[in-house]
């Protein structure tokens, strides 16, 4: 049952990938979709990282003073600066491991 | 004119920082299938067969906890539903090519991958190959889960638990949208999209991930029209 399982969320989520791809005509998307389609990265990612930030593994909300909140407030400070992915990246980690394991 | 490795190369360059947060997360994966008391075999099969890292957790978690097929396989379907989002912006660049190419390259379309091929794809329109950095980035990503879910599955919990490495995934996708945060219509439907997740989290089968981006679509949709 378990690999029967597997097997048909396998091709679900292959069919999240391929259906648009090989299915749609890009015909049928008008220009003002196009452009709303732009701001995909923007409405997918966010849905990621709020949640990856603001709860923690029980599914609750963390306290204002959780380490993950200022991590990721360094990430942003430093990625907005820099515009760079590794000291973006780096940056929030090692903010977090200080307020974890230096203070 | 760049050759076809030259660009599966950027493809490769351009999403290994990623791999940063895309390494700990395999291996802290295959460690949980083996914790959750599925055999090796299955949980590495997932990364296979499914692909799609944190629909995988919640696929064994809720199987090991008593929940139906339906619910899994639900819950995997919802939380895996954004790459509709991103085939439709692909499906522009990719609308040239053989079916069977596009029955290949969907295979490999993951968060990561999208995210930074997107970018290329959208400077380099007219480049003929410009697909072969969604290979690069995808098969970078694709060899990477699946090597990081094998040494999971037999190192066990490698990556020190304390270090909260999951932490990586939400940073590596602030490092994404990081640049959208300078245009005030994208900061917009950010903040939006953010609180919606966050007002929606408990919602089921992880349904957060389908209805927040829908809410972001809708404001921008607004937000264009105010625009006009």
């Amino acid at each position: 049952m378990t690999w029967t399982s597997i097997f048909i969320a396998g091709f679900i989520t292959y069919f999240t990938r391929m259906g648009m791809i090989t299915l749609i005509n890009k015909d049928i998307f008008n220009e003002n979709f196009r452009k709303i389609l732009n701001y995909v990265p923007s409405v997918v990612f966010p849905s990621i990282i709020f949640p990856g930030v603001l709860f923690d593994d029980y599914g609750t909300l963390v306290v204002i003073t959780d380490p993950k909140i200022y991590g990721a407030l360094t990430a942003v400070i430093v990625g907005f600066f820099s515009r760079n992915v590794i000291l973006t990246i780096a940056s929030g980690l090692i903010s977090y491991w200080f307020l974890i394991f230096a203070l | 004119m760049s050759s076809k490795f030259q660009i599966f190369k950027i493809g490769f360059f351009d999403v290994s920082p990623h791999l940063l947060s895309v390494i700990p997360f395999g291996i802290i994966f295959g460690a949980i299938g083996i914790e959750l008391g599925f055999d090796p075999i299955m949980t590495y099969a997932t990364s296979l067969i499914i692909f799609g890292g944190a629909s995988q957790i919640v696929f064994l978690q809720l199987l090991s906890g008593g929940a139906s097929s339906l619910i899994a396989i639900t819950s995997v379907g919802v939380i895996n539903s954004r790459h509709f989002l991103y085939g439709a912006v692909l499906s522009e660049y990719l609308n040239k090519l053989s079916l069977i190419k596009k029955i290949f390259i969907s295979y490999f379309i993951v968060d990561q991958g999208f995210a930074v091929s997107n970018i290329y794809l959208k400077k380099n329109k007219e480049q003929p190959f410009n697909y072969y950095h969604l290979m690069g980035s995808g098969i970078t990503l694709w060899l990477c889960w699946q090597v990081a879910t094998i040494l999971g599955i037999f190192l066990g919990s490698i990556v020190p638990e304390e270090l909260g490495l999951e932490f990586a995934i939400p940073l590596t996708f602030i490092a994404i949208i990081i640049n959208e945060l300078r245009k005030l219509d994208h900061l917009m439907v950010i903040i939006i999209s953010g609180l919606a997740a966050t007002f929606f989290y408990n919602a089921p089968f992880k349904s957060y991930i389908l209805i927040s981006p829908l809410i972001g679509l809708f404001a921008a949709y607004l937000i264009l029209k105010f625009k006009k």
